[in-house]
């Protein structure tokens, strides 16, 4: 018999799921589709606030979104009604989106006719954090009624979104949420990182996300532009 | 629990590199896993048994090499090791620390092959 032989290796478990991204990133790039995913537990409020994005930006630009659910086409069918083209990706058992799903998702679509494109991860704070989609702009989501010590015990989601936005700011003084309180624990997970405060429902705060959107739309073009030349 | 799927991957990847290296199975594979990687450490032990059933890593260990978080300090030109994930600050002058440098690992260091 044979003895063990130790080889090494050094290879990121990952890597499928990070090439596949990068591919997808490129390809948004390229398209001029600034891509932008939302991660968050369930019930946060992640379907509400794409609904009224996608309604606000459709005046002036050309919208759709991918949503993942393990089961039902229920988003989806919200988000058409909205009257934007949406696509629901079935996960099945699977507990996050992985950069495959979304590619295959993306097969029938022309990426060049859009200008934004939203893509709703599962309601989930741990999976989705380990994969990359290849978006620009990961948002992680967090509703007033999830208590304020939310970023402590999910840091990990946390770190790996760009910006975060708490939800249903209406009903924070029902809830006796404190906004400050949830405001550090952001900023200790995560030092720097910019937080919006909205509701979907009375559209209070949403005013400041769709400039912010628009310009981190403008200001990734204008990045291509000069690396073009 | 995406730690089942995780452990597939590993073990796929195991399988490509018997195949290159020539060898009928996997003895052991060593992991490095940073605590800020998304995956939990005992979850994936226990599905790494299941998964490994039937293939070519059946029976073998999982070695796991925790790797904590580094971030490094502007402030005081270093990287430091913090102890919590959940407080990126500079364990020495209390700053803000968040650029990390270490501790998002998840990644296949080396394999025992027989």
């Amino acid at each position: 018999m044979s003895e063990p032989r130790l080889i090494e290796v050094r290879k990121n478990v990952l890597k499928q799921n990070d090439l596949l991204a990068r591919g997808l990133r490129e390809r948004f790039r390229r398209a001029g589709v600034f891509t932008v995913s939302l991660v968050s537990s369930p019930g946060s409020g992640k379907t509400a606030f794409l609904e009224k994005t996608l309604i606000r930006l459709k005046e002036d630009f050309r919208v759709a979104a991918l949503v993942g659910d393990l089961e039902t086409e229920n988003d989806a069918m919200r988000l058409a009604r909205a009257g934007v083209p949406a696509k629901q990706i079935i996960t099945g058992t699977v507990c996050h989106l992985e950069a495959a799903m979304v590619e295959k998702s993306l097969e029938d679509w022309d990426l060049n006719e859009l200008d934004f494109l939203f893509i709703e991860n599962v309601g989930n704070l741990v999976c989705p954090s380990s994969y990359d989609l290849g978006e620009q702009l990961r948002v992680v989501l967090m509703s007033v009624t999830e208590g304020e010590d939310k970023p402590l015990k999910y840091p990990t989601i946390f770190n790996t979104a760009d910006i975060a936005v708490i939800t249903k700011t209406d009903i924070a003084g029902a809830v006796e949420f404190d906004i400050e309180k949830a405001r550090a624990s952001i900023e200790s997970v995560r030092p720097g990182m910019k937080v919006f405060e909205l509701s979907s429902k009375t559209g209070e705060g949403m005013d400041g996300w769709i400039d912010f959107l628009q310009a981190g739309r403008k200001k990734s073009e204008e990045a291509d532009f000069l690396t073009a030349k | 629990m995406h730690e089942l799927s995780i452990a597939m991957s590993m073990i796929e990847m195991a399988t490509d590199e018997v195949m290159k290296n020539g060898g009928t199975r996997v003895d052991a594979l060593y992991l490095k896993l940073g605590r800020l990687s998304g995956v939990v450490k005992e979850a994936l032990l226990f599905s790494w048994e299941v998964a490994c059933q039937g293939t070519l890593l059946e029976g073998a260990r999982l070695v796991i090499e925790d790797v904590p978080v580094v971030v490094h300090c502007r402030e005081c030109e270093a990287d430091q090791t913090l102890d919590s994930i959940n407080r990126l600050f500079c364990p020495v002058c209390r700053k803000a620390a968040p650029e990390i440098v270490q501790g998002k690992e998840l990644e296949v260091t080396a394999l025992e092959i027989v």
